[in-house]
Parts: structure tokens; sequence; C-alpha cells
């Protein structure tokens, strides 16, 4: 009985989430479709969690609902004039079809490509059990992100610096060095400050313990780096706070610690490991500890600052 | 009743499909973006479906493609954030936000006009 009723909530999140996407392409308003996104970003982690997979799901709710939520309200507000004359330009017919015809191939194939899924499934967790005791970590996701793939995640943390050196060098030239964004006025007695003021406090301690079990049970840096990046984005669309210029060297070291001890650690490995990224027997969990509390500051400021964009303002 | 994982990994090959058609059909940049998300998230979940079938060890799921999923989705938030700020950048400069080749002569804030 019980399973059976989870297998109907499944097909009904399925049902609302499939409902959200065809919303969210099809909604004649740009900024109803983004809100619409952001619903289905949520239900999506409902997803995660009936997947089994709580680390996922909290990366989805912070960074793919949350963060890249934010980011698309404030574009399509901004771009909300150049709307109509855009809307116009929409292919005729022939072009509508084919491409009908092409999504429908693609989703056919794919859906051929689940029900033929090999039975029994290969896997690499019996590998990851049989080997996760040489890290020291209690966490499999933790184990595989900072230990047997330390190389992706270290590229992710360079891939997310990029993004924010790609991001301000669309600055202006007279911007250049500028804070980010709009100046913020909001009421500093209104809702949204009160908001900022009563929520942000929560949201950093609720940030760092995300963070802090990440070594244990579900969690991890990125999830906490995101929460805590949130807390200052929602300070500063309160006016409480403002963004800081990108010119100054004490914030561009803030970006380049991170990576920057990740990899030291990681060349240090080839002289004590034998490999690069390895770690010497019986310092991993340490190791993976300092890694991850040198990526927290650097990854939330990062994350911040690429959600508030490019420079705009220059101090006059 | 169907498994979740299969259940899943159909939504996931419809959340395809569904994006794959704004992003060629839909004119507007922006929506392009989010219709390229909606991809992206297909891709996500049908990975997860798999990742939750190989299951073993006392996990949910197994943990190589779920830590690889976390990967992703940073990834995935990055280049949406570039796409962003280029559009919007474009926006600034051009005064609309077209891909047409054939837009009308826009209004330029600082006077550069396009190329005409």
């Amino acid at each position: 009985m019980e399973a059976l009723n989870l297998g109907a909530l499944n097909l009904g999140t399925a049902l609302v989430i499939l409902a959200l996407a065809v919303w969210t392409v099809a909604a004649r308003d740009t900024f109803a479709a983004v809100v619409g996104f952001v619903a289905y970003g949520l239900l999506l982690t409902l997803v995660w969690v009936q997947l089994r997979g709580v680390d996922v799901a909290l990366t989805e709710a912070a960074l793919g609902g949350g963060l890249t939520g934010a980011m698309l309200i404030g574009a399509a507000a901004r771009l909300r004039r150049t709307e109509g004359a855009a809307r116009a330009e929409r292919p005729g017919v022939p072009t509508r079809v084919a491409a009908a015809l092409l999504a429908g191939c693609v989703t056919a194939a794919l859906a051929v490509a689940v029900l033929a899924l090999p039975d029994p499934a290969p896997t690499l967790a019996p590998e990851t059990a049989a080997n996760i005791a040489a890290t020291g970590v209690g966490n499999p996701i933790t184990a595989v992100l900072l230990a047997f793939r330390a190389m992706d995640t270290l590229l992710e943390a360079i891939v997310v610096l990029f993004a924010l050196i790609g991001v301000w060098s669309l600055a202006p030239d007279r911007a250049w060095g500028g804070r980010p964004g709009p100046l913020q006025r909001a009421d500093p007695a209104g809702i949204l400050a009160y908001l900022a003021r009563v929520l942000a406090p929560i949201g950093v301690v609720v940030g760092v313990y995300i963070f802090w079990i990440g070594a244990d049970r579900p969690g991890g840096k990125f999830q906490g780096a995101t929460i805590l990046a949130a807390m200052w984005l929602l300070a500063v669309m309160a006016g409480l706070v403002d963004t800081p210029p990108t010119d100054r060297s004490r914030l561009r070291i803030a970006l380049i610690a991170g990576p920057v001890v990740f990899i030291a650690i990681g060349a240090a490995g080839v002289a004590f490991a034998g490999a690069f990224l390895a770690y010497p027997e019986g310092f991993a969990k340490l190791l993976i500890k300092v890694i991850e509390w040198a990526l927290l500051p650097s990854l939330a400021v990062t994350l911040a600052l690429i959600v508030a964009g490019a420079p705009e303002r220059t101090e006059t | 009743m169907t498994d979740a994982a299969t259940l899943f990994g159909l939504l996931a090959a419809a959340l395809v499909g569904i994006g794959l058609y704004a992003l060629i059909v839909d004119p507007q940049p922006l929506r392009k973006i989010v219709a390229f998300n909606v991809v992206g998230n297909g891709v996500f979940v049908l990975f997860g479906a798999i990742a939750h079938r190989g299951a073993g060890s006392g996990w949910g799921g197994d943990p190589v493609p779920q830590a690889l999923l976390i990967t992703g989705l940073v990834v995935a938030f990055s280049a949406s954030a570039l796409a962003i700020a280029l559009l919007l950048r474009l926006h600034d400069v051009a005064g609309s936000a077209t891909l047409a080749t054939d837009a009308p002569a826009p209004v330029s804030p600082d006077g550069n006009a396009a190329d005409a």
C-alpha cells in the first residue's frame, strides 16, 4: 500500500514538473516563464530525493532553483522592454513543425534507451565502498568529489572562477574595477530589509552547518557556499550592504585562495604520494578538510559575484 | 506501477524534447537560455535515474555519477551566468536583445550605431 502511494506521488510529481516545463517554454511573458522555471527547479529537488541523491537535491535547490532563478529574474526584468520586438521574430510554421519532429524523435530515442537500460545496472558503488575507508570520510559523495575524482572538483572550482572573469570582462571600460550591479535603494524600514535582517543570520548558520556535516552526511562546500552567497545577495538586494569594488586586491585574493590551496596540495601529492592530487596515507581526511575549508569562502564569494554581474558603477 | 528510475528517466526524455523545441523555436535569447537549462535538467535527471539504478553497498545510488552531477550542476550554472552576462551586455550596447541578422537599426545609448 505504501509503495503504491509513493508511486502515485512520483507520478504526480513528474506530471506537475512536465506541466511547469511546458509553461516555462510556452508562457507569453518572459517574467512569468522564469518564475515558472524557479518553481520547476524546486520541484526537481523532490525528484532528486526520490532518486536517493540528497546531495544533488541540495545542490539543485540552492543553485538550480535559487541562484540561477535569481539571475534569470534579474535579467528578465532588465530585458522587459525589448520583449515585444523579439517576439515578432517567431519562426514560421515549417520551422516549428521541423523542430517539433526533431524534439519528438530525440525524446522517443531517449525513452527507448531508458526502457532498454541493462539489468543489472553497471555500478561503481562496490568499488567506492571498498576504498572509502582510506579517505576517512563517511559521505561517499565527498569521497568521490575530493579523493577519487578530485581532478574534476579542482577543474570545476576553476571553471567557476573563469566564469566570473568572463562576466567581469563584459564590463564597459568606464566601469572596469567598479561595483557590480545597480545601486539598490530598498526602503530601510520595508519588508525586504526586515527579511534580510531576520533571515540572513539563520541562513548563514544553515549554510555553515551543511558545509560542516558534508564529510559524513549529505552536504558539502558547494551547497554551503551557495547558501552563504544567497544570504549575502539578499542583504545586497535589501540595500543593507553594497557590492564591493572589483579592483580590491583583498577581494581578488579571496577569490583565488581556494583553488590555489587545492592546486598546492595537489602538487605536494607529486612529491609525497607519487601522483598529482594523491594524498599520503593517513593524511587523506586532514587534507580533504583543508581543501574544503579553503574552497568554501572562495566559492561563496565567487558564486555571489557571478550573480551580482558585471561591474557597472565606479566611485566618483 | 513503474519504479522511480524508469518513471523519472522517461520524464527526463520529455524534458530534453521540450527544451530542445523551445531552444530552436523561441526567438528571444533569454528564453533560449531557459530552454537550454531545461535540456540540461533532462540530461541530469536521466543521469540521476541511471545512478539510482546502480544502487548498492547500502547506498541508494551509485555515488560516482551523483558526485559528477553536482559538478555538472555547478558548471551549468557558470555557463548560464556567462550567457546572461553576454546578453545583458548586448542589450546595453545595441539597445535591443535580438539574434536576428536583419534587426532594425538599434537606438544605441552611447551613439555606437550598429554597422549601418
